[in-house]
């Protein structure tokens, strides 16, 4: 019997990346088949073209055997290939029933909804699933576990042969995973095939078949779940030759401490997390997508309300309420999404530099010292050798390092003594993120308090002094600088149930 | 450093901003000589006159309206606002007989207080800025009714209170331009205005809030506090136009106001100003404002009926901004 579907030699670029290079995939009808690989891997994006987002550039995909091109994700509904998303594509203010059957409404003669059809036809689905769901509920009043049951129940409702499932987990408690995991084996048990996307190497263990590792865009290999141990999958996933530049820890002995965190919590993103910063050193803060770094992040900086635990900045405890106090006390963030939180776009160079520094450039009726704003700006454009034509050209004009660069003066400006970078070098080229580095570099060799958040781990094993794994919100260590690829993977992907269990 | 990186900046700036300007004083000036040519009534300096002194109100409006524009919001209670600050003036120096000068500036602090109103219900009650400002509208629409009893209040009693609009201080010099006090203060205002905007703290928040409010609150900016300043900022300027206009009528009509914000709002966008915030100026915004008028005007002279007077300011408001979306393809 062929395949249920079977993706040969797939080949896709984006302007700039070679997002995948000869992929082989393929899923059998009822199997739980695992895609892992760290974050842009490229697993998204094989899902995409087998779901009919994305046109793949060279390759060909089989179903059942046959040669099939997959056009829009409408063909891949017809090919019985069905996705869930991550973030769920649900209408919240609709009820479930109308939810699963949107664009496929049955009406009478005068095109009035059959709404007793509708939630009749639900009704079934659901049972069939053994799962208890009140069709008639406004998906809005659900939980995040329920509105995933819909959206299953929607792709059967397709009659959905091949079900793609992207980190399905990543909201669910234990209790509502077990139940997830309950609904997967009935649907495999029926023939039904499953991609399941997830970064959890206990669940791979517990659900999957046969697991799939890509890294880089190319596939490493695919291996049986039940015979493979979780250290091989995890040395195939980062396997990735790194250079062997390693920093040069500072002896940080006698440097005072700039930055204690004690307890701080917000709800599921942040769970009791602690830990100190010296000056003069770079905390790397290592973990996967979703992990809670840039959360935890935010709560320092005051860009959100904590819901426990206290910050000692210099050894005295302070209070964050906001983004301003932070500025006052020294704390500086360079947001991981420069284009949506760090910039001000349409504005140039000049005043996006000053944007922190206005009251030490204004005098006190408000007009502000252009001359003096220039000569600082362009101070900084030397010494960041930032590549703009001049201080006035508008920030969005320039590339993504440059705009980063930008986002560094601004900070240097305002004479914060404790950075954070969130992804420092996202989005920019590789040239212009070794400068990046060197300046981080000279930063902390200057006395500041540097947090490195970063999802590449060459990045972090190159510039942090130590390095802090974050999994589901928790800390789950803190390693020095020597740690190898696999430790940090460990820590970034051990759960809660796990982590007890060593504890 | 990479090569690709130096060649992917840009060496040029881009003129957007100031290209929109550009083609809305071609587009004045194009309608100033086109109506010169077709009467000659058009093209006295007493009309030309008329046509400012009709601007002096609208443009102060307009003025307002930009402030707050910029920073991606927008202020629907600025007619009403200026009608509740010219009954504020009338109650002021007719019923409290206080001299003109306590009056005007109780007017344009009231004003600002409205704006301050404003922009608190924005920032710290989280209403959106076309909510807050629609209720605003209404509640002081209301209570200028409900101060006057429904009647107009006049200046009978303040001699020399015209003159804020009607007198020419200019002309007392220069008699061949008699341009209206109101025309002068419009002029003063904006080009206080215009400061504000490019020069102050508080102007380089103005944009920075339209531009990205995200990433102004992440650099530190107490962004609530400064919204309420700017909204009391266009308040006052609001304040001025309720001064100006019953300067002009001699009485403040109660019942006056609800309709002028749309007309301001206009004058902005046929400026140039963009309503998703972050750009904008004060000289285009004039020269919409201007455009308007000089419309208004020449269609008047030339005996077009007033019902098609609207219709061709409806299609002056879409083909402006339709212009500017041709240029930017």
């Amino acid at each position: 019997m062929p395949d249920l579907i079977d993706m040969r030699g797939i080949d896709k670029s984006f302007p700039g990346v070679r997002a995948l290079r000869g992929v082989n995939f393929n899923l059998r009808a009822g199997e739980v088949h695992a895609l892992m690989g760290e974050n842009g891997a490229g697993k998204s994006t094989l899902m995409k073209i087998l779901s009919g987002v994305y046109q793949p550039d060279a390759g060909q995909i089989l179903v059942d055997g046959k040669p099939q091109a997959i056009g829009g994700p409408r063909a891949a509904q017809a090919l019985g290939i069905a996705i869930i998303h991550q973030e769920l594509m649900l209408m919240r203010d609709l009820t479930v029933a109308q939810n699963i059957f949107i664009g496929r409404e049955r009406r009478n003669i005068f095109g009035v909804l059959d709404e007793a059809w509708l939630n009749a036809s639900a009704a079934a689905i659901f049972s069939q699933m053994k799962v208890n769901i009140d069709p008639r509920a406004r998906v809005a009043d659900l939980s995040v576990a329920q509105a995933q049951m819909v959206e299953i129940a929607k792709a059967l409702s397709y009659k959905s042969r091949a079900l793609i499932m992207d980190e399905p987990t990543a909201a669910l408690n234990a209790k509502e995973v077990a139940e997830l995991f309950a609904i997967v084996a009935r649907l495999r048990a029926e023939g039904v095939g499953v991609v399941y996307i997830s970064h959890r190497m206990d669940e791979i263990r517990q659900i999957s078949d046969r697991v799939t590792v890509m890294r880089d865009g190319a596939l490493v290999g695919t291996v049986a779940a039940a015979d493979t141990p979780i250290e091989k999958i995890i040395s195939m996933m980062v396997g990735r030759e790194i250079s062997d530049v390693r920093p040069i820890v500072p002896n940080l002995a006698g440097s005072p401490k700039a930055l204690e965190v004690r307890n701080l919590s917000r709800g599921r993103a942040v769970r009791d997390v602690s830990f100190d910063l010296q000056r003069g050193e770079i905390l790397g803060f290592a973990g996967l997508m979703g992990a809670g770094r840039t959360e935890l992040a935010r709560l320092i900086f005051g860009a959100d309300r904590s819901d426990g635990g206290s910050i000692l900045v210099s050894g005295a405890e302070v209070k964050i309420a906001s983004p301003a106090d932070a500025v006052r006390f020294g704390i500086g963030y360079l947001s991981e999404d420069r284009k949506h939180l760090g910039l001000a776009l349409g504005m140039d160079v000049r005043a996006n530099i000053s944007l922190t520094a206005m009251a030490r450039f204004s005098d006190r009726f408000g007009r502000i010292d252009e001359p003096a704003l220039g000569r600082v700006a362009q101070d900084y454009i030397a010494q960041l050798a930032i590549r703009t034509p001049s201080d006035a050209q508008e920030v969005r004009l320039l590339s993504g390092g440059n705009q980063q660069k930008v986002v560094i003066a601004k900070w240097l400006l305002r004479d914060c003594d404790i950075l954070i970078f969130d992804e420092p070098t996202r989005g920019i080229d590789v040239g212009a993120k070794a400068e990046i580095y060197t300046l981080i570099q000279r930063l902390a060799a200057t006395g500041k308090a540097i947090i490195m958040i970063s999802s590449e781990l060459p990045e972090v094993l190159r510039l942090a002094h130590r390095i802090a794994v974050m999994c589901e919100g928790r800390l789950t260590g803190i390693l020095p600088a020597e740690a190898t690829q696999e430790q940090i993977m460990a820590l970034a992907t051990q759960r809660e149930t796990t982590a007890g269990a060593a504890a | 450093m990479s090569s690709a990186e130096a060649a992917e900046t840009p060496k040029s700036k881009d003129f957007s901003g100031a290209g929109q300007k550009l083609l809305a004083f071609a587009s004045l000036i194009a309608l100033i000589v086109a109506f010169s040519l077709l009467s000659e009534n058009f093209r006295t300096v007493t009309n030309m006159m008329n046509i400012l002194q009709a601007t002096s109100v609208i443009g102060l409006l307009a003025v307002s309206a930009t402030i707050v524009i910029i920073t991606g919001g927008i202020d629907l209670s600025v007619g009403t606002a200026m009608t509740f600050t010219a009954v504020t003036a009338g109650m002021l120096l007719t019923w409290l007989h206080l001299p003109i000068p306590l009056g005007v500036l109780g007017a344009i602090l009231m004003g600002a207080l409205t704006g301050l109103v404003s922009g608190a219900f924005i920032t710290k009650m989280r209403i959106p800025p076309f909510i807050a400002t629609l209720g605003m509208m209404l509640v002081l629409k209301g209570l200028s009714l409900i101060l006057t009893g429904t009647k107009p209040i006049y200046f009978n009693d303040s001699p020399g209170f015209t003159s804020i609009a009607q007198g020419s201080v200019i002309g007392a010099l220069l008699p061949a331009f008699p341009v209206p006090n109101g025309v002068v203060i419009l002029f003063v205002v904006a080009a206080v205005a215009a400061y504000i905007l490019n020069r102050t703290v508080l102007g380089r928040y103005t944009y920075a809030l339209g531009s990205n409010e995200e990433a102004a609150r992440l650099s530190g900016v107490n962004v609530d506090a400064w919204k309420m300043a700017i909204y009391a900022l266009a308040g006052a300027v609001t304040g001025v136009a309720g001064v100006v206009l019953a300067a002009r009528l001699n009485s403040a009509q109660p019942a006056l106001g609800q309709g002028y914000e749309l007309e301001a709002i206009a004058a902005v966008v046929i400026g140039g100003t963009s309503l998703a915030g972050g750009r904008g100026t004060i000289l285009g915004t004039l020269i919409g404002a201007l455009i308007m008028s000089v419309m208004t005007n020449g269609l008047r002279i030339l005996s077009v009926a007033p019902e098609w007077q609207i219709v061709a300011t409806g299609a002056i408001i879409i083909g402006a901004v339709y212009a500017d979306s041709l240029r930017k393809k």
